[in-house]
């Protein structure tokens, strides 16, 4: 049996470096910088080069709502919000008509982002697309 | 310029049938502010509107009233449909059959003359090359045209939806034939229960048509894509659709709907009885938001107006209605658990974000309802139900996450009591 | 010699603090019934290193700024590991600290520690609580969502109402006429810069003024003890009751652990200045008492706009509240009666008033 006096020190000192370990261990994760460093509200890689092939069309997130990322025939890229301004659906790009459409109720909008045609009652909004070496960057699209 | 004539000249009163002589002081200062009126408006002389802007209804046509007018804009003037000579003060020669002048046109005459030019193209591609040219022969097909070539002259002719001595562009918003004021223009007289006592159809639409979701797309959100009176009946050649075509005329914007409805058994069904597709279950002018009590077998449903327990279309109803149900209950419960989740501080928003999905997969379930075909229905609601699984199990795992952090607050806890006790102990001790 | 001994030679060697840490070794707590209050001090303090810690660790990942400010605090609740334990902390320990303030300058209050020759420390304590209340205001509004920006909208609005250097007052806060970016910006600005300078000058204050003072003891006691000097009973600081408070130190840090774990402090919804304010917008608890103060002031007293009464009565509350100590008796034996009955009133007062305006609609 332990005398009280030691059983008290062993006691604190395990109690001591427990509260301690506890307290440190998460303030050093804590200063571990997350993979996602940017808040990708701004700005997201959506995609690498050579990902899409000319005439088609992907998804990607942004933030928390989803974007299209457009190659078209030509080669140059595109990139709107993907959230149809009808119901919100998600739309998607269509290579045989080289328009954006919505499959819930035939909307149609132009590689512009306008809406042409269907229920959509305003254009998709338009993101800036930058490409920088092998990773393509989606921007939301800022005043000049 | 003709000269001034130098007689005493004669204006119409307020009460038209008397002539008052009006002394030559006077009217040498009537002449003076007039010839100073129409140098500073920069136009030529036109005595027609000298006189008629300072007259009460119904002869009176301000200035400024007709300065929105778009033949004023073009150039044209009173004489160019009424006649007579605007050059001239004196109102017998201003306003003499010699000089043309046709006075008050007859509401009969009203399309002829008013086609007289805009059925002429040569004549309106001096003007406006884009413009039609054939609101006459189409009005002519119409109601309207039919009515008043009968000898009805109640009906609606050029100047009851275009104004007269006001005329402005459609395209321009005060304009009483711009596609957001059209209702309220055909609603004149097709609203007025005395003036249509004589025709027997209702006056009901225009109250409908405004508890409708396309009045509230284009007069409350100013969707100028959703229709109004014209965009279904048709403007100048202003026709009902009729039973057969309605169909087809919703079929311009709700392309989906009506691909699936020609492919249902309901388009011979109701071909068979002369029910109007659309129509019978959505009503003509007070379309309101379709909600899924509309399906089933509910009280609020459509489906029971023609189907009865025991028939297949009613069990295919109350399916379909329990598909609807199904997936909107599945999304619920995955944005409550993934709600619960994100309060507690998880990281849940790519699930959030997947089950946008399983909503589109409702939306389209709900176009598909219109196949009145359970496995189309089907076809719809699997991917949705799919991912709102997925979605509910992210949900799931996130709680348990916040649960492993509740374990690790409870170690803290007792490293914490094992200090707290040792402390004590501590302190008894050394206090002995 | 000891590892331990032959640092603190080492040490003193160069510090020379061997003559200024005698009199710690001698600093002693007198004990009595009402001992227990003298925790309230030392707790407030450990909270506010708290503070300081998490809010350093926040410092890392917060990003200023209208579009960035939300987001970036849903970052670090959801993105950085362990972030929801730190940000949690923060908010919890806010208000854990403001509560121990004010329970702190009441205990002061009724135990009337404030008493000569104490005045200066009464005075760093009440301006002290004044900046804690600023940390609340300014810090509330960080994240960025619709309450903190309604909440800021009114609070500054009410600053506004004092008389002459309103307007310019609320200029000076909001970074112009409305809250904007420019708000937030400013009020972190005070928040991590201007409010823990001025906050750390006045703990050293504080803390140095009690060490030369040594701690009160209640007026009557001190009679007798001075009457009776061996019935003084007293405890040593170190290490007695340094470690009683080390133990209240860990139960509160148990307290904050459950409540961060179990209650995380809500993100709300990211602040849209064009939006109206939601119904029933009421700022933060430690704020509610003189918040429905002025709800209950009629619009109108005599020529008076009803809210700058309030305005102006609170201001004058508050220097009574500072020079409080001038008012006092020099007499211990005779203190004055109505500081008594006025400082019963005053808790009674804002207990009522904050469950009053919690509950109010």
């Amino acid at each position: 049996m332990l005398p009280r006096r030691r059983f008290a020190e062993i006691l604190l000192g395990t109690g001591f470096v427990a509260t301690a370990v506890a307290s440190l261990y998460p303030v050093l994760r804590y200063l571990i910088p997350p993979k996602a460093t940017d808040l990708g509200t701004d700005s997201v890689v959506a995609g690498h080069a050579g990902e899409l092939k000319p005439n088609s069309g992907k998804i990607f997130r942004f933030g928390s709502r989803p974007g299209l990322l457009i190659r078209t025939a030509s080669g140059d890229y595109r990139a709107m919000s993907a959230t149809c301004t009808h119901l919100s659906c998600t739309v998607q790009y269509r290579g045989d008509l080289h328009e954006v459409w919505c499959a819930c109720h035939n909307g149609m909008y132009d590689l512009n982002g306008r809406n042409v045609s269907g229920p959509p009652p305003r254009p998709l909004e338009l993101f800036d697309v930058q490409v920088r070496g092998d990773e393509i960057f989606v921007r939301r699209h800022r005043e000049g | 310029m003709p000269e001034k004539s130098a007689s005493p000249h004669y204006c119409l009163t307020a009460d038209s049938s008397r002539l008052k002589p009006v002394g030559m002081p006077k009217a040498l200062f009537a002449a003076i502010v007039v010839l100073l009126w129409s140098f500073a408006n920069g136009q030529t002389k036109d005595s027609c509107l000298d006189c008629h802007s300072a007259l009460p209804e119904p002869l009176g046509v301000t200035q400024e009233k007709f300065s929105h007018d778009i033949h004023a804009h073009k150039g044209l003037r009173c004489a160019s449909c009424h006649g007579g000579d605007p050059t001239s003060d004196d109102p017998d020669k201003a306003m003499s059959r010699k000089a043309g002048w046709k006075g008050k046109i007859d509401r009969r005459q009203i399309p002829q003359l008013c086609g007289s030019c805009h059925s002429d193209p040569a004549y309106m591609r001096q003007f406006n090359p884009s413009l039609r040219t054939d609101q006459l022969s189409q009005y002519e097909t119409s109601v309207h045209g039919k009515r008043l070539a009968g000898g009805d002259s109640k009906v609606a002719v050029c100047t009851d939806c275009h104004s007269v001595h006001g005329i402005r562009a459609p395209t321009d918003p005060a304009s009483t034939v711009n596609p957001v004021n059209v209702a309220n223009t055909c609603a004149h007289c097709h609203a007025d229960a005395n003036h249509m006592s004589a025709y027997k159809i209702p006056t009901d639409q225009f109250a409908e048509y405004r508890k409708s979701v396309h009045h509230e797309a284009l007069i409350v959100r100013g969707d100028l894509s959703a229709p109004t009176c014209t965009t279904c009946h048709g403007n100048h050649g202003a026709t009902p659709p009729g039973v057969a075509s309605v169909a087809n005329v919703c079929s311009t914007c709700h392309v989906f709907q009506a691909q699936l409805f020609d492919s249902s058994p309901h388009k011979q069904a109701f071909a068979a009885a002369s029910m109007p597709g659309c129509v019978t279950c959505h009503s003509n002018h007070g379309i309101v938001h379709p909600t899924d009590e509309f399906i089933g077998t509910g009280d609020k449903s459509v489906c029971t107006q023609c189907h009865t327990q025991g028939d297949p279309g009613y069990a295919a109803a109350a399916q379909m209605k329990q598909q609807l149900g199904q997936l909107q209950t599945a999304i619920g419960n995955t944005d409550q658990i993934l709600g619960t989740a994100e309060r507690s501080g998880m990281e849940v928003s790519q699930a959030k974000l997947d089950l946008t999905q399983a909503r589109d997969s409702l939306i389209k379930a709900r176009v598909a309802i219109h196949s009145f075909n359970v496995d189309r229905v089907a076809s719809d609601i699997k991917p949705g139900l799919e991912t709102a699984a997925k979605d509910y199990d992210a949900g799931r795992k996130a709680l348990a996450e916040r649960n492993y952090r509740r374990l690790g607050l409870g170690i803290s806890l007792v490293a914490i009591a094992f200090v707290l006790v040792g402390l004590r102990l501590y302190i008894k001790q050394i206090e002995r | 010699m000891t590892l331990l001994q032959n640092v603190r030679q080492w040490l003193n060697e160069r510090l020379e603090w061997d003559d200024l840490i005698e009199p710690l070794r001698k600093k002693s707590v007198p004990l009595h019934k009402l001992s227990y209050w003298y925790f309230l001090g030392g707790i407030t303090l450990f909270l506010f290193v708290i503070q300081v810690l998490t809010g350093i660790l926040l410092l890392l990942y917060y990003r200023p700024g209208a579009n960035e400010a939300f987001e970036s605090v849903q970052y670090i609740m959801t993105q950085v590991q362990f972030g929801w334990l730190i940000r949690s902390i923060h908010s919890w320990s806010a208000n854990l600290m403001i509560f121990t303030a004010f329970a702190h300058m009441f205990s002061v209050l009724f135990l009337k520690a404030y008493r000569k020759p104490r005045e200066l420390t009464w005075v760093s304590g009440v301006l002290l609580l004044f900046l804690v209340m600023g940390f609340g205001f300014s810090g509330y509004l960080l994240p960025w969502n619709t309450l903190a920006f309604f909440a800021t909208k009114v609070g500054t609005d009410i600053a506004g109402q004092v008389p002459v250097i309103g307007k310019p007052l609320l200029i000076f806060l909001r970074g112009g006429e409305e809250v904007t970016g420019a708000t937030l910006t400013r009020f972190f600005g005070f928040h991590v810069a201007v409010l823990p300078g001025l906050a750390t000058l006045l703990i050293l204050i504080h803390v140095l003024l009690i060490q030369r003072q040594g701690i009160s003891v209640p007026a009557k006691l001190e009679l007798e003890w001075k009457a009776h000097p061996a019935e003084r009973r007293e405890m040593k600081f170190f290490p007695n009751f340094m470690l009683r408070e080390l133990m209240a130190w860990y139960m509160g840090l148990g307290v904050l652990g459950v409540l961060a774990a179990i209650f995380p402090w809500n993100l709300g919804v990211k602040a849209d200045p064009f939006s109206s304010a939601p119904a029933g917008i009421k700022p933060e608890w430690y704020f509610l008492f003189m918040f429905q103060t002025l709800k209950l002031i009629p619009a109108k007293v005599g020529f008076i706009d009803g809210e700058v009464l309030g305005v102006l009565l609170f201001g004058a509350v508050g220097l009574l509240w500072l020079l409080l100590p001038f008012f006092e008796s020099d007499d211990p034996s005779r203190p004055k009666p109505w500081i008594s009955r006025f400082a019963v009133f005053a808790l009674a007062y804002v207990a009522g008033m904050s469950v009053y305006g919690h509950l109010a609609k």
